[in-house]
């Protein structure tokens, strides 16, 4: 079953088209690949997928509901949550509060939670700490938990992406280049942590240009380029098509 | 001199209301609002006509003041959502701009540039202390209720998002948060405390002119913000408190230097303050009590994981 449908993207800025139909679907309880070469969309595509931009034309449908150009905070309740290439995070926020800030449905997020405070109010939010606390010792970000997110060093920044997109709890997770500038053991620890998601039954959807995370990590992969989709299948199957051959090595590379 | 100091006081709590208000949406939201001196004068023209031709109680024209305040607010913050950030620090100054102008040209409302005079206090007006010490009180109680509030919401959850969104606005709304909606009531809380200082300095002096609300007055809000400390709300009311303290002991200069003319005095009160605003971010750019910095727990900052 599909959890995630993208039909028929569209997105142009100004005169260029980074996006020209994309379609494809993830399928629920799978980590799917998104890879192409850099300036086939795929960025582009996430941003349009997560409310960030609005498409121009095509349909986004998230279990079974059109949420094309839903705003991201509701597509974020909704259970659809990405994370940012570029570690972005809360500089000024201690690596605790930019976990505990994603947490879903907290009652002292209301400006009457917040002033009257009470027994729900305190209730929900030590539970949220206790549940930040979890991610953070799972991530092994324990030890700088009380550091401010801009001390980090950009590993820890790596995993404190995927730590707020888990807080949130959601059913699909939208990863841009989770390992992207990470030493080799670092990768080696953000798959596992990714399979570990998995594991838990949330649906993972990964853009990475490190081909062996991709290989190990992620059935099926699907290939983007110039905007478009180009294949789908397996790793292997994927590799060995000359249309990805020729996307990546540039059109006239053999003539 | 008992009585100077008295005044003084009021003062100082009435712009430390101003500060406070600042700090919710610039120092913890960062919503610039070059605007406060606008919001201040609309709570005080409106307790102001509203106590003295309608008649009503002091205390309900206050709280006509603070939803006049919220609604000019919440509109402004709603005209100016679709432009970038920055360019909301221009409207709120054009906007108070406006204000100001429509309050010296509107003359059947408002008086024009003669102002509103006979407003009444909410106790009888004597001289001494019998009116100066009670209003004092209130003042500081006013003052105290708005400091307890304001800490409290940014120790709070709401407040954590407010933080969240100074930082970056668009991963505030990935993490589920409608950005939109905690700018609109944070700038409405915030301007309907700006509405109340005004409100209460009109009750206090008893007159208002457009004068009072010139740019003027935010920039000095914005110093004493600074100088406090921006990000809470101590630091805001050390800031107010320091202003006026500047602002009114460099009135007694001129005793103190002869042999310059009046006008020379006043300018060199405003040099004044501007060297003691420099000389403060030189030694301490985050302000004389700073955000508080997160206690550092165990461990330093290790390597990659």
């Amino acid at each position: 079953m599909s959890l995630l449908v993208v039909h028929e993207i569209e997105r142009a800025f100004y005169g260029l088209r980074a996006l020209r139909g994309v379609t494809f679907s993830v399928r629920a309880g799978a980590i799917t690949g998104l890879i192409g070469p850099n300036g086939a969309g795929k960025t582009t595509l996430f941003n349009v997928v997560s409310g960030m931009l609005r498409a121009d034309g095509g349909r986004v449908t998230f279990d079974g509901k059109d949420v094309t150009n839903l705003p991201p905070h509701a597509l974020t309740r909704a259970g659809l949550v990405r994370s940012f290439q570029i570690a972005r995070g809360f500089p000024r926020l201690t690596v605790l509060e930019n976990l505990m800030l994603y947490a879903q449905d907290n009652p002292g997020e209301t400006l009457a939670g917040a002033l009257a405070g009470g027994a729900r109010v305190h209730a929900a939010e030590a539970r949220i700490r206790e549940e930040a606390l979890r991610v953070a010792e799972r991530l092994r970000l324990d030890h700088v938990k009380d550091n401010l997110a801009s001390d980090l060093s950009g590993g820890q920044k790596k995993l404190l992406e995927i730590g707020r997109v888990m807080m949130a709890r959601p059913r699909l997770i939208l990863l841009d280049e989770p390992a992207a500038g990470v030493n080799p053991t670092l990768t080696k620890a953000i798959a596992g942590h990714i399979r570990d998601l998995a594991a838990e039954g949330m649906t993972v959807l990964i853009i990475e240009h490190d081909m062996e995370l991709v290989r190990d990590l992620c059935n099926p992969v699907v290939v983007m380029a110039e905007g478009r989709t180009l294949v789908e299948g397996t790793f292997a199957e994927v590799v060995a098509d000359t249309r990805v051959q020729e996307a990546y090595l540039g059109r006239n590379a053999w003539h | 001199m008992d009585q100077y100091l008295i005044a003084m006081g009021t003062f100082a709590c009435i712009y430390g209301l101003m500060t406070i208000s600042l700090n919710l949406s610039w120092g913890i939201t960062g919503m610039v609002n070059l605007g406060i001196a606008g919001f201040f004068g609309i709570g005080a023209y409106t307790s102001a006509l509203l106590t003295t031709g309608l008649h009503w109680p002091v205390a309900l024209g206050i709280v006509a003041a603070m939803v006049a305040g919220a609604v000019a607010g919440a509109g402004l913050t709603f005209a100016t959502l679709r432009l970038r950030d920055d360019y909301l620090a221009i409207v709120t100054l054009g906007f108070a701009e406006i204000v100001r102008l429509v309050i010296m040209n509107e003359l059947w409302l408002t008086n024009g540039s003669d102002g509103i005079s006979g407003i009444p206090a909410p106790f009888p007006r004597t001289y001494g202390y019998a009116f100066a010490l009670p209003f004092l009180g209130l003042m500081l109680m006013v003052l105290g209720v708005c400091y307890l509030l304001s800490t409290r919401l940014l120790h709070s959850p709401y407040g954590r998002v407010l933080r969240a969104i100074r930082d970056d606005n668009e991963v505030t709304a990935v993490a589920g948060k409608d950005v939109v909606r905690f700018k609109l009531k944070t700038f409405a809380l915030s301007t309907a405390i700006a509405g109340a200082a005004g409100a209460l300095y009109g009750h206090y002096t008893s007159f208002i002119a457009p004068d009072v609300f010139a740019p003027l007055l935010t920039i000095y809000i914005f110093l004493a913000l600074t100088i406090g400390g921006t990000g809470n709300a101590r630091g805001a009311v050390l800031g107010a408190f320091i202003l006026i303290a500047i602002l009114e002991s460099s009135r007694f200069f001129p005793h103190l230097m002869p042999g310059f003319s009046a006008v020379q005095h006043a300018a060199l009160r405003e040099m004044l303050v501007a060297v003691v605003f420099v000389v403060c971010l030189m030694f301490r750019p985050d302000g004389l009590l700073p955000e508080r910095r997160v206690k550092r727990t165990e461990t330093p900052r290790a390597g990659d994981a």
